[in-house]
């Protein structure tokens, strides 16, 4: 009798072990992991990379293209010497600076955004699956916000304040909040029809506790892979809408920023969209490789939900 | 049927209720008066007065709503500030380039990626597929605004093929029409094309496998056949139904491509109006948008009933 008791006790850490296992096995989950981990060192080690203040601005070293070396004058008459990786900008400024560092913002939004609107949206889906009342309401509300283009809402909701990091990670977490409530609401839904659910009410199981033993463990795979989607929606919109002029304000490196201000002399200077444009397609790619990957290996009949 | 489409109508009532309170709030949730930011900067406390009971903002926000809607209803957008005229008018000025963009983007898109999705699917596996799925996650992943330049930047200055931005109506000649809307529709077609391909692939999988394709192919039929007749007529409906989910996609990407393309459509006035605050015609652009999602969608979910006769409500 001893076995089965053995094995009983020992199946659940046999289990994680699997998961972590067949997550670093996935292949997309390695590489989408591998770029996102570079882009990640890239923004962290900025400073030490050989950049310059990413805000200063040189009127004499204006519009350099891509690999100029460039000599300034020290105070006790030595020329110091630069070369300006991926040119500069009209402005003078070191587009390799700006783009290292514009890295830094653009993760800063994916990730917050990524984190607010799936906890955000974990509770209102909780609530609106369990309290039978509020579900109608919630998911009337949901579906309203949904049917006004993401972007389209951004935008007006960047226009209500002053334009800054907060203002744009709200106004990027409203239009994803409700495409979370909706995964976690049909989640719960479906579990709580289980017979195991049954089982532990039946057994005089409170409803908190249920929630934390029971629901929430069922809605974390969904929604770490749904955050990581967020994640690379987010950036992507904080470069659109900084880009357009109406996120970030300019003088703040960041992507969209620096493609913004390389639009009225594209025709001659293509470095200052093709270097940001080139990061944020490369950092974005990898965190949607890095969504389908975790999407595969931790739950396989999330590919029909998600 | 009737009676199906009359709930499906009615189901909608919410759905627009939502969305005209969001957006009515959308001016009232400014930090700040947004009557003394209509004014501008140089306004005496007179002017911010007059605009106040002009706009009714003194008076309970729930009446505010009621003109508001009421206005609405009959087609009264309200005065843009920024620009001096009726919001109606203004859209109706910049309608036809965005929708002639639109309509184009989505002939290409269609006809690109049903193909691309059942081809992927049929060489289930292979290098195709995985060309396919690769390039789709690539699609996802470039922003429209970076595809846009890069084409620019090739096709129309490379290579001098096609003019760099610009948009002329139809009215002033079809060859400058299309040769102008060239490249817009392939940039916003992109991310379209990789929704599509990758649901087209995923629902056509999924058919393939079903016993009828088997009996087809028993009875032999030609691989065109058992595609168009048995396959692709019964993996329509998630394929119809991302095509209606997308257009949002289609319309967010409308405002970035008609700012890099300088076309002056909806979505330029969407963002020269937010960068003005100019918000009767921030809160027009983004209902008509709305609507226009909420429709598509809503004829999508009517066609179902034409695409899979089993399908009864």
């Amino acid at each position: 009798m001893a076995e089965p008791v053995a094995t009983l006790a020992l199946e659940p850490v046999a289990e994680r072990a699997g998961v972590a296992r067949l997550m670093t096995r996935n292949r997309s989950v390695l590489f989408g992991g591998a770029i996102l981990a570079l882009v990640v060192l890239v923004a962290a080690l900025a400073p030490v990379l050989g950049t310059t203040d990413p805000a200063q601005v040189e009127p004499v070293l204006r519009n350099k293209r891509p690999g100029a070396v460039t000599g300034t004058r020290n105070a006790d008459g030595t020329q110091t010497e630069r070369t300006h990786w991926m040119g500069t900008d009209s402005l003078g400024r070191d587009v390799y600076s700006r783009v290292l560092y514009g890295a830094r913002v653009s993760l800063i939004v994916g990730i917050s955004v990524a984190l607010i609107s799936t906890a955000v949206g974990l509770v209102i889906g909780v609530m609106a699956g369990y309290v039978r009342w509020l579900d109608g309401i919630v998911m009337r509300i949901m579906d309203g916000l949904m049917s006004i283009p993401a972007i389209l809402l951004a935008i007006g909701l960047v226009s209500l304040s002053r334009a800054g990091l907060r203002t744009v990670i709200i106004a990027i977490v409203i239009p994803e909040v409700p495409r979370v409530v909706r995964l976690v609401r049909s989640v719960v839904l479906s579990i709580r029809e289980e017979p195991y659910v049954e089982a532990a009410t039946a057994l005089g199981a409170r409803t908190p506790m249920l929630l934390v033993r029971h629901v929430l463990p069922n809605t974390l795979a969904p929604l770490i892979v749904q955050g990581t989607f967020i994640c690379a929606s987010a950036i992507l919109v904080e470069a659109i809408l900084s880009f357009l002029g109406v996120g970030i304000p300019p003088e703040t490196p960041t992507w969209g920023n620096i493609m913004a201000e390389g639009r009225a002399l594209f025709r001659i200077f293509p470095h200052n969209i093709l270097f940001p444009g080139l990061f944020l397609a490369l950092t974005v790619l990898g965190v949607n490789i890095l969504g389908d990957g975790l999407r595969d290996s931790l739950d396989p009949r999330l590919r029909s939900r998600l | 049927m009737l009676p199906y489409i009359g709930r499906r109508l009615l189901a909608t009532v919410p759905v627009m209720a939502v969305v005209a309170v969001v957006v009515f709030m959308l001016l009232r949730l400014t930090t700040g008066d947004p009557a003394a930011i209509i004014a501008g900067d140089n306004a005496t406390s007179q002017d911010v007065e007059a605009i106040r009971t002009k706009l009714g903002l003194d008076r309970p926000i729930v009446q505010q709503f009621v003109i508001w809607i009421g206005n609405i209803l009959r087609g009264d957008l309200g005065e843009s500030f920024f620009f001096k005229k009726q919001v109606s008018e203004l859209i109706a000025e910049r309608v036809e380039p965005t929708l002639a963009l639109a309509i184009c983007t989505l002939l290409l898109a269609v006809s690109v990626a049903v193909p691309l999705g059942v081809l992927a699917a049929w060489r289930r596996g292979t290098w195709i597929d995985r060309g396919v799925m690769g390039l789709s996650v690539l699609g996802f992943s470039v922003p429209v605004f970076v595809i846009g330049y890069l084409l620019i930047y090739l096709v129309a200055i490379q290579l001098a093929w096609l003019p760099v931005q610009g948009y002329q109506r139809l009215a002033d000649g079809v060859g400058g029409f299309l040769e102008r809307l060239v490249l817009p529709s392939l940039t916003l077609a992109i991310i379209y094309v990789a929704l599509i391909a990758r649901i087209t692939r995923a629902s056509v999988l999924e058919v393939l496998n079903a016993d009828h394709v088997r009996t087809a192919r028993a009875k032999g039929l030609g691989d065109a056949a058992v595609l168009v007749r048995h396959v692709l007529r019964n993996a329509a409906v998630p394929i119809v139904t991302v095509i209606g989910l997308g257009v949002a996609l289609l319309i967010g990407g409308v405002v970035v491509t008609e700012s890099v393309y300088a076309i002056p459509g909806l979505g330029r006035l969407t963002v020269d109006a937010v960068l003005a605050r100019d918000y009767p015609t921030v809160q027009g652009v983004i209902l008509l948008f709305s609507v226009v999602y909420v429709l598509i969608n809503l004829v999508v979910d009517l066609s179902y009933t034409f695409l899979d006769p089993r399908i009864r409500y």
